[in-house]
């Protein structure tokens, strides 16, 4: 494909009440995952490393800290002149205001839209956490004549609001689209679309002006059979977020070197806001294990199964086990963790002990002092 | 040019480096990896940009390729500016002829007509293989309070080695009285660093009074300066306190790295205050498995480690097999180092392999003859074979199988 021909559109607010704890001060894209990531890096990754060359990055609220973090597109390469990186927030031109769905959303960034010189569109998520090589997702679009190509992701379904099970012709052509929540199992849509950019213009504008305002129902689901709607399936690394449990879950499948092999993949760099930390340090206490450390953390203590962001430090003593600890927060002597998932710049003073259970983990908040 | 800054720092970064041997064959000694994620000329050029210096010229002449690619736009350090930012500044072309830089007051001197675009009052002029956290503001509030011509940063060095330094006498009010290079016995231990601050004006003459002097090496220590003293100029003494490094040697270096995990050393490189920027790589956080042991080491990001480390500095993307040992060595970007090798007292560069059971290096303490012993180094891209023992002090700079 000739990547300076696809338009990408993020989502960065996408699915934001599914994990409230980690949303109340930020957009899902801005969530923290991995240890140095935003969730917003995967999809942003996937759209350079494929050579496109504009995004746009559609906000609704709480998006200071996502402008914090991707600025002007630097460490993805789209500060540019020409194309490069645009924040799409609401009330942006007289005619919109507050965004309450997906479709509201893009009809309030259709001046960028239309505007675009670009033919094809890439629509993504930031719930959604996947490698995805997005040339071959265009290859499949345009060898299938679809008008429209989905991802989907084939076994166990997440339960999430509107999420789409997908019912396939040998083909790969979509049959029947059932919107629900509910889970199931099946073929799952990970919300990624490929169309031509007139398209998805001429179905915003034909949903607002019938006062539609479901992607799923009225713009997917209605069209089934009008339009030719393909599936694609991802057999990689692929994961929805739907709550802190799966959030959590996810996290920790990044121990295992398979999921790790499949998410970072030679040759598809995840780029993300550079830090200019210090390398970890391991001082002369230190025992870790099976656990996953971002530049600038200091290590004095235990540290099990863990996933530490950049800059945390570990006191002396201190036990960590089977937990996420955000950027800059401070683990104090003698703490011991089991199970938590502590967010940025908290404080956990000398000698506390927190436990949550491996299937009920204790999230606790941005900068709060314990 | 909309504006002239007040001082403009010109980086000293042709040196060959020769004393680290294979570490420097394809590239400058300022681009010589240090500190798991740095490179020598991070910290000048962070302290320039800490500093508010925003004007940086970088001379480079030696192996450049590497060096420039680093430095590409300056983007890592802030410095892809409008007005002023990085520059590289590399020997050439002129209607008299071409030359290289003959030596580092020749290297400035060549570069005139750039320092006059930007007019500044001041030029700092450093050094590209130092590694040191340093405000240079300071040092300029300092040369501009003693009405200085030049102001030369001094650091006070042990007595013993005191003889490997270009020492200086200062009265009591800072002034210059007297230069010394590398005495046999030294009667100072006030040691220059390698780091001035000029008076544009002033260095600008000298410069050019120093070119047309036929006996004169052209070089700001041994030349350039001590002319200016005998001139009379106003020359100060700049007193430093903190941590500073030649690391002009396999052994500096090895110790340079390893002081980065002694907590006595004065070298915080966490202080956000006073970032060391780099050009990263996109790397994922470093995973240490159940099977690993890390002890009172420093670990880059994209390691994956399954092995035994203890004081060692690994750069990104360094793999340590399960069974193999790294004590007391640094190991550079992407190295492998596969199960059951050992590596002690070894330096080990970018993009080797270590295969199984291979010994690098020594301990010190089962020398018989100390003097016997030294860093091993293993040079970038070579592999040494299953079984293979690489000695002390041996320098491997092609594959060895057996």
């Amino acid at each position: 494909m000739r990547a300076n021909n696809v338009l990408g559109i993020i989502y960065s607010n996408a699915y934001d009440s599914a994990i409230p704890e980690l949303t109340t001060l930020r957009t899902m894209g801005s969530v923290p995952f991995g240890g140095r990531y935003r969730l917003i890096d995967f999809a942003l990754s996937n759209m350079v490393n494929c050579g496109m060359q504009k995004v746009g990055v559609i906000t609704k609220s709480n998006y200071q800290s996502l402008m914090d973090h991707i600025g002007s597109g630097k460490p993805w390469d789209l500060s540019r002149k020409h194309d490069g990186m645009f924040i799409l927030p609401p009330f942006s031109q007289s005619e919109t205001g507050f965004y309450s769905s997906r479709i509201e959303a893009l009809h309030g960034s259709m001046r960028f839209i239309t505007r675009s010189d670009e033919e094809y569109v890439i629509l993504c998520d930031c719930n959604v956490i996947c490698t995805l090589d997005l040339d071959s997702l265009f290859e499949a679009h345009s060898s299938s004549g679809a008008d429209i190509t989905v991802a989907y992701k084939s076994g166990k379904a997440p339960e999430l609001e509107d999420l789409m099970l997908f019912k396939t012709a040998e083909d790969g052509r979509i049959t029947e689209a059932a919107v629900s929540g509910e889970g199931g199992e099946g073929a799952y849509s990970l919300n990624i679309f490929i169309m031509r950019k007139a398209l998805l213009e001429r179905l915003i504008n034909e949903a607002v002006s019938l006062h539609m305002d479901s992607f799923e129902r009225d713009i997917i689901q209605r069209n089934v059979s009008a339009l030719k709607i393909y599936g694609y399936e991802v057999k990689g690394f692929a994961r929805v977020l739907n709550s802190l449990q799966s959030y959590y879950d996810t996290s920790m499948e990044l121990l295992m070197p398979d999921n790790r092999r499949a998410l970072f993949v030679a040759g598809r760099p995840v780029y993300t806001k550079v830090r200019d930390d210090m390398p970890a340090i391991y001082g002369l206490g230190s025992n870790v294990k099976n656990s996953l450390v971002a530049d600038g953390c200091i290590i004095d203590g235990e540290v099990e199964n863990s996933i530490l962001f950049r800059g945390v430090r570990i006191g002396k003593d201190a036990v960590v086990k089977n937990s996420i600890v955000m950027q800059e927060s401070f683990v104090s002597d003698s703490v011991r963790l089991d199970s938590v998932v502590i967010d940025k710049n908290t404080v956990i003073t000398p000698g506390k002990t927190l436990c949550g259970a491996e299937n009920y983990p204790i999230y606790i908040g941005k900068g709060l002092i314990i | 040019m909309s504006r002239s800054p007040e001082c403009i720092a010109m980086l000293l970064a042709g040196g060959q480096g020769s004393r680290l041997g294979i570490l420097t064959k394809n590239i400058a000694k300022p681009a010589v990896p240090y500190g798991g994620k740095y490179r020598i000329i991070d910290f000048p050029l962070s302290n320039c940009v800490n500093s508010g210096i925003y004007t940086v010229g970088v001379l480079t002449q030696y192996q450049p390729l590497e060096l420039n690619d680093y430095i590409g736009n300056g983007q890592p350090w802030d410095l892809d500016r409008e007005n002023g930012g990085v520059h590289i500044l590399s020997p050439y072309q002129q209607i008299s002829g071409t030359t290289w830089y003959k030596n580092t007051a020749n290297a400035i001197y060549q570069n005139i007509n750039f320092i006059d675009r930007y007019s500044p009052q001041y030029v700092a002029i450093l050094s590209g293989d130092h590694i040191y956290k340093m405000d240079y503001s300071k040092m300029l509030a300092y040369h501009k309070e003693k009405q200085a011509d030049c102001t030369i940063a001094m650091l006070e060095v042990p007595w013993e080695e005191a003889s490997r330094f270009g020492l200086m006498f200062t009265d009591k009010s800072g002034a210059i009285t007297a230069f010394e290079e590398k005495p046999k016995v030294p009667k100072s231990n006030k040691a220059s660093m390698g780091v001035y601050m000029f008076t544009w004006a002033k260095l600008r003459q000298h410069l050019i009074d120093d070119e047309n002097n036929p006996d004169s090496g052209n070089d700001f220590g041994h030349d350039l300066i001590p002319a200016m003293h005998r001139l009379g100029e106003r020359l100060f003494a700049y007193p430093f306190d903190g941590y500073w490094k030649d690391v002009g040697t396999i052994d500096s270096l090895w110790e340079a790295n390893l002081d980065l995990l002694n907590p006595k050393v004065n070298l915080d490189l966490s202080d956000n205050s006073w970032k060391i920027y780099s050009r990263s790589p996109a790397a994922p956080p470093h995973y240490v498995s159940g099977d690993a042991t890390v002890q009172n080491s420093m670990v880059a990001e994209g390691c994956q480690i399954d092995g035994e480390v203890d004081f060692s500095v690994l750069f990104s993307n360094v793999t340590i097999e399960k069974g193999a040992m790294v004590r007391d060595s640094i190991v550079m970007p992407g190295t492998v180092i596969k199960s059951g090798a050992v590596v002690q007292y070894s330096i080990v560069a970018e993009n080797a392999v270590i295969e199984p059971k291979a010994i690098v290096g020594e301990r010190p303490e089962v020398m018989k003859n100390l003097d016997d012993w030294g860093v091993t180094v293993v040079g970038s891209g070579v592999t040494i074979g299953n079984n293979v023992r690489i000695k002390p002090k041996q320098m491997v700079d092609q594959n060895m199988f057996f």
